[in-house]
């Protein structure tokens, strides 16, 4: 019957046991746009479904997490500010913060949290964290605005000059840092948690202590004499951070170099994240 | 005929047990011997997978060595027994998991119909699913907006198309679902059971569906189903599979026949012993004959739901002075008991006995059956149980509906049931 058969016959699909480290087929993902789109509308519309707020959370949440870091840090801790006001200051890192911590927590859970769909249909599997990496975004963009709120209240009725320029620029490009960081992370933790499940109850409380290490409720420059103060250094994250700030308020001790560490993390996460995952989605199924 | 698929030398081994410090040595050990240079050590190892056996080691090989080759526009069915490696090898096939060894070419797109509804979300709408269900399964928003009104034509939810799918029944649900992958254009179809599920309604417009889509369309179909008249009427190859190695392909009755021979039932309608010494049972009784014959008008016609078969059994008796009744059991595959008959017991002359049980036309459903033959003494107990010693087959009466599917139910009698 193979009459028309030749060893030069071409194939569309080839299933091998291994595939080369780099094969990250980015044009498949690419062909499953809609996919991911759909993902991320689905992510949005369910979580809010049966609830009476919706997306009302999305706000609630942010300013009552900055109420609390404002009784806690500012009045009883108190710690200073960089001269920005502190409801201010607190929202603008929660804003950046929660963006990180939500995207880590959710890829990193990518394996074990659509084991049910990855059994049983083949899609690029990259294709999930990056739809939670896009609709994180939308809520980063909701809760952007309430602070564009807050800056603009406090503009209007304290007296506060909003300090619009040139350095707004760099926003998107640290979102970009903080989404790139936070998918490499993700997809290596939501690899390794497919054989050890240690790594997914080391995630929640890992991103609690990793935010105290970020100069979240507190400023950099706070640090500047202390003996602990290169933990803090070292994290690519601190640096992203006191941007955002920098970018709105233009106060800090923010230089622009200060971005290129968290630069080469960011390509070397996501480079390491990237091969692990791709070895990783082929045999997951077997050991999840 | 071109070549679609292309199967070489495909191997799938698994760890049995659980995941726990053990795996983390054999990592290490399996990494250590890796940056040697060396082969992985537990690739060694592993046995054939039969799960009735407690074998000695961790891993097993799901599949072993197989090798063949399905041509454009054919309809292959998988059969074998649980565990033969029938999913593992669809798995593999539409890339869940990947091989250990060995490697598959394919041409053209492939879609899964491992289990229906993958995917789905219970708080969207039947709409919104369809779109997420469509892209999960490789179409786009363009292909999904094309082939929306026939899904749900398909799947008959037009009223409840924007209510979430977690109102719907269980049927609808699996309608939906299925609507959504049939509509797929994928070159290559792989489907696994998926007539589990459903009304009898359901059944026939899925199997229906799954015949238009290869007859019609030409597409490649890989089906895996313990429904052996579903296998008749849609496959035109088997492939037979045992302990994950591939035993027969072939053409469809030869191998379905070929299985039903290998399972533990003799699946002979006759046993026949010309004498005591060969026979088999002990020192009481023996069994000369037992045979299942089916009461047609022409020999040659397979036994179906309208025929009548008598059960004849033939014995050498050795025990004349005891009473003595026959029991007989008949079974499914499945072990389940259709019924237990028996005879009066009385006193039997030594040597050759004869007795038969009629089964009437329109008591059995289509299936197979296997036939138990037990002589009691005394009303008491037994001396002898001849333990599924034949087996027949009783067919679908064809043509009288267009529906493929088994009906429900171990029997099938014909009552009165009637309009007054």
């Amino acid at each position: 019957m193979n009459h028309y058969n030749s060893e030069g016959e071409t194939w569309d699909l080839e299933i091998k046991p291994k595939v080369s480290l780099f094969s990250l087929n980015l044009k498949e993902v690419w062909h499953y746009r809609d996919l991911m789109l759909l993902f991320v509308k689905r992510d949005f519309v369910a979580q809010y479904k049966q609830t009476i707020l919706g997306p009302l959370w999305h706000v609630i949440q942010p300013i009552l997490t900055t109420l609390m870091f404002l009784l806690i840090f500012g009045k009883i801790a108190n710690i200073p500010t960089d001269g920005i006001p502190p409801v201010l200051f607190y929202m603008s890192g929660v804003t950046i913060w929660n963006y990180f911590s939500g995207c880590l927590t959710a890829t990193s859970n990518t394996f074990v949290a659509n084991a049910g769909i990855f059994g049983k249909v083949y899609f690029p599997r990259l294709v999930l964290p990056l739809s939670i990496v896009f609709s994180n975004i939308a809520r980063l963009g909701i809760q952007f605005g309430i602070l564009i709120i807050a800056i603009l209240y406090y503009a209007l009725f304290k007296q506060v000059p909003v300090v619009f320029g040139s350095q707004w620029l760099l926003l998107p490009l640290l979102v970009i840092l903080m989404a790139g960081i936070s998918l490499g992370l993700g997809i290596i933790i939501s690899s390794l948690t497919t054989k050890y499940r240690d790594f997914s109850v080391l995630i929640t409380f890992g991103i609690q202590l990793l935010m105290y290490a970020t100069p979240v409720v507190y400023p950099l420059s706070f640090l500047s004499n202390k003996s602990y103060a290169w933990i803090i250094y070292w994290n690519p994250l601190s640096a992203i951070v006191e941007g955002f700030r920098f970018a709105l308020f233009h106060t800090g001790s923010f230089t622009y170099s200060s971005l290129l560490y968290p630069f080469i993390f960011m390509i070397v996460v996501l480079l390491f994240g990237a091969m692990y995952f791709n070895k990783v989605e082929r045999t997951f199924m077997d050991t999840v | 005929m071109n070549t679609v698929i292309k199967v070489e030398n495909l191997s799938k081994q698994y760890r049995l047990g659980q995941v726990g410090t053990g795996t983390l040595s054999h990592d290490i050990n399996r990494w250590w011997h890796r940056l040697r240079g060396k082969e992985d050590p537990y690739l060694k190892i592993g046995e054939a997978n039969d799960r009735t056996q407690r074998g000695n080691s961790d891993y097993v090989w799901a599949l072993r060595d197989i090798n063949f080759t399905v041509q454009h526009g054919e309809v292959l069915g998988i059969i074998g027994r649980n565990g033969a490696g029938k999913s593992t090898l669809l798995k593999i096939l539409s890339r869940t998991t990947a091989p250990t060894t060995g490697s598959i070419k394919i041409k053209g797109r492939v879609a899964s119909l491992l289990e229906v509804g993958t995917g789905f979300h219970p708080e969207l709408s039947g709409r919104e699913n369809i779109f997420l269900n469509g892209a999960i399964l490789g179409m786009t928003k363009k292909e999904i907006k094309q082939k929306f009104d026939e899904i749900v034509d398909f799947a008959g939810v037009e009223r409840y198309i924007d209510t979430p799918v977690k109102r719907y029944s269980s049927g609808m649900y699996v309608r939906l679902a299925f609507g959504v992958a049939a509509h797929l254009e994928p070159e290559i179809l792989v489907v696994d059971e998926v007539l589990a599920v459903g009304d009898a309604e359901f059944q026939k417009k899925a199997l229906g569906k799954m015949k238009d889509v290869s007859s019609k369309d030409g597409r490649t179909v890989l089906f895996v189903s313990h429904n052996m008249t579903a296998m008749k009427n849609l496959c035109n190859t088997i492939m037979y599979m045992q302990h994950g190695k591939i035993v027969e392909i072939g053409q469809t009755d030869t191998v379905i026949n070929h299985y039903l021979t290998h399972s533990e039932i003799n699946s002979e309608m006759v046993q026949s012993f010309a004498k005591p010494e060969d026979a088999p049972g002990n020192e009481f009784v023996k069994m000369k004959r037992i045979e299942a014959l089916p009461i047609l008008a022409n020999p040659f016609d397979p036994i179906t739901i309208e025929t009548p078969i008598n059960i004849e059994f033939e014995f050498w008796n050795y025990v004349p002075d005891k009473e003595l009744n026959l029991s007989l059991h008949l079974y499914t595959p499945t072990e389940e008991c259709v019924f237990n008959v028996y005879t009066d017991a009385k006193l039997l002359p030594e040597g050759l006995n004869k007795g038969v049980c009629e089964i009437p036309a329109h008591l059995l459903n289509d299936g197979i059956y296997s036939v138990s033959m037990m002589i009691v003494a005394e009303r008491a107990y037994s001396l002898y149980n001849f333990e599924h010693v034949i087996s027949f087959e009783v067919n679908e009466k064809r043509g009288i509906s267009g529906w493929h599917g088994k009906h429900a139910g171990i029997v099938r009698p014909k009552l009165n049931f009637n309009f007054v």
